[in-house]
């Protein structure tokens, strides 16, 4: 569905965009260091950085020859006489691309700081326990392989995208900023390394009951849903012009459609939470607020505004049951809430466009590409990334010691804590 | 247990792709599509199972 050459003030102003995207890792990071604990707090920073750092040069390294871009060189197998593109060929560590401000060399720009949000997700699962040198090797796996393969069906002109030239299903799977490339695949790793991990010390009772851990710092929480917020606006406005067609000018609706997406969501999570507990719950509201950020993605550039308010409240009312749900009947012990804010938020973002996207050509089959992406997602990113996150641990064992649980990860791992000069929560005390 | 759930998952997942290349309605597509999805569907509950046995077999 890419259209063809950007004018030089297309090129300029998706570059623009492009550059505000690690505000949405910024805020991400943010988010999980408020929502973990204060003993953790320094290198759960950390992580995220040297996530960033790793996903940027395995992208560039590996990442980008497996997931190319629409139109450039690939492998591909026929099927009924039907061409099924699997996976790029592009060179690796960036060579034979062109760096003259066209589509390619714009996404792959796209791509490193893409595969550095998607790999922050899983830390957000992870938080407390969660090895800094095991994060890095995770990253580097999600980056050079797992993301760039889903990313290369989606948009580098792989299957998923050409559903609708070769089947003729609507304009083939739409996800405009990475509801399913980004969010899901980030989601789902989530999962895989949260049941990898095993739930925090403490967490569940013998009995399976499990007790709250709140995060330690609301405001460093809510600072981050805001810095998301002007980072998913950059994410969602340059995938629409690479990955969609959008003319740079309909980045206005993009923008709408993210906030409107996000406020729905975050309002509607508040509002549950206010309903059955009588008090506003701030991390919930958090996390509802980036739910509809990550819903909002995949139908930005094609959903009417009305449209993207529904997708949030549905957004908001998913996160809020799907955090209760995993947590008491299914024993994930996710601190951040990134499965069911990345994960859940993002397939219904993909499941959203089935539903309310305004199609060019009426869009017939359309809901059969949303859904042939979503059991992807299920069906192969999900078990992929489970079954290398698993054969990773056999090599190079994910979860902290014991000792270091009870101690903190700032000083098992670094040697010092976040905040030396005082103690921030009885509770922490108690429980070192 | 957990391998089968995977294994469910994986099958679904081919269910969905052979779906799209084989038939040519878009209305036989979808249901063999929707059909697929409920098998990794079954396939996601019994990794779920698998994790909540193993987990409440380490706390005994």
């Amino acid at each position: 569905m890419t259209a063809g050459v950007l004018s030089e003030t297309g090129s300029a102003i998706c570059l623009l965009f492009i550059f505000l995207i690690p505000l949405a890792s910024a805020g991400l990071a943010l988010i999980n260091t408020g929502l973990g604990r204060s003993r953790s707090a320094a290198h759960t920073m950390l992580a995220a950085l040297c996530i960033l750092a790793t996903a940027a040069v395995a992208f560039a390294a590996i990442g980008f020859a497996v997931e190319g871009y629409a139109g450039r060189a690939a492998y591909a197998v026929m099927l009924q006489g039907k061409p099924w593109n699997w996976i790029a060929s592009e060179r690796f560590f960036l060579r034979g691309l062109g760096f003259d401000g066209g589509r390619a060399a714009l996404a792959a720009l796209f791509g490193m700081m893409a595969a550095g949000l998607a790999a922050m997700i899983p830390l957000g699962s992870a938080l407390d326990r969660w090895r800094l040198g095991a994060s890095v090797a995770a990253t580097a796996v999600l980056a050079a392989w797992t993301y760039p393969l889903f990313a290369h069906w989606v948009w580098g002109g792989g299957w998923l995208a050409q559903l609708g030239a070769t089947y003729h299903l609507g304009s083939g799977f739409i996800d405009s900023g990475g509801s399913g490339a980004i969010q899901a695949v980030g989601g789902l790793t989530a999962l895989a390394t949260t049941w990898i991990l095993g739930p925090r010390r403490g967490k569940y009772s013998p009995q399976g009951m499990p007790s709250a851990i709140p995060g330690h710092d609301a405001v460093l929480v809510l600072t981050g849903c805001l810095l998301a917020w002007i980072g998913w606006m950059g994410l969602n406005s340059a995938g629409a012009i690479l990955f969609t067609g959008a003319a740079w000018g309909e980045a206005a609706l993009v923008a709408v459609n993210t906030t409107l997406a996000a406020g729905a969501a975050g309002m509607t999570a508040a509002g549950i939470t206010r309903l059955r507990f009588r008090k506003t719950d701030a991390s919930l509201a958090a996390n509802g607020f980036v739910g509809g950020l990550a819903a909002s993605s995949a139908g930005c550039a094609v959903l009417p505004p009305a449209a993207a308010i529904l997708t949030g409240i549905v957004a908001g009312v998913l996160v809020v049951y799907s955090v209760e749900w995993l947590e008491l009947h299914l024993s994930v012990d996710d601190p951040g809430g990134a499965n069911s804010v990345h994960g859940v938020g993002g397939l219904w973002g993909v499941l959203a466009v089935a539903f309310f996207a305004r199609v060019p050509g009426g869009g017939e089959g359309q809901w059969v590409a949303q859904m042939a992406g979503v059991g992807t997602l299920l069906g192969f990113v999900f078990p992929l990334t489970y079954g290398v996150n698993a054969l990773l641990n056999l090599v190079y064992h994910q979860r902290v010691a014991p000792d270091g649980e009870r101690q903190g990860l700032d000083l098992h791992e670094l040697g010092a804590g976040a905040y030396p000069d005082f103690l921030t929560h009885n509770e922490d005390a108690w429980q070192r | 247990m957990k391998l089968a759930g995977l294994m469910l998952l994986v099958s679904g997942w081919i269910i969905v792709v052979a779906a799209i290349a084989l038939l040519q309605t878009v209305t036989a597509q979808g249901g063999f599509l929707v059909a697929g999805m409920a098998v990794e569907l079954l396939g996601l509950i019994v990794v779920f199972r698998a994790h909540l046995i193993r987990r409440r077999g380490a706390e005994r």
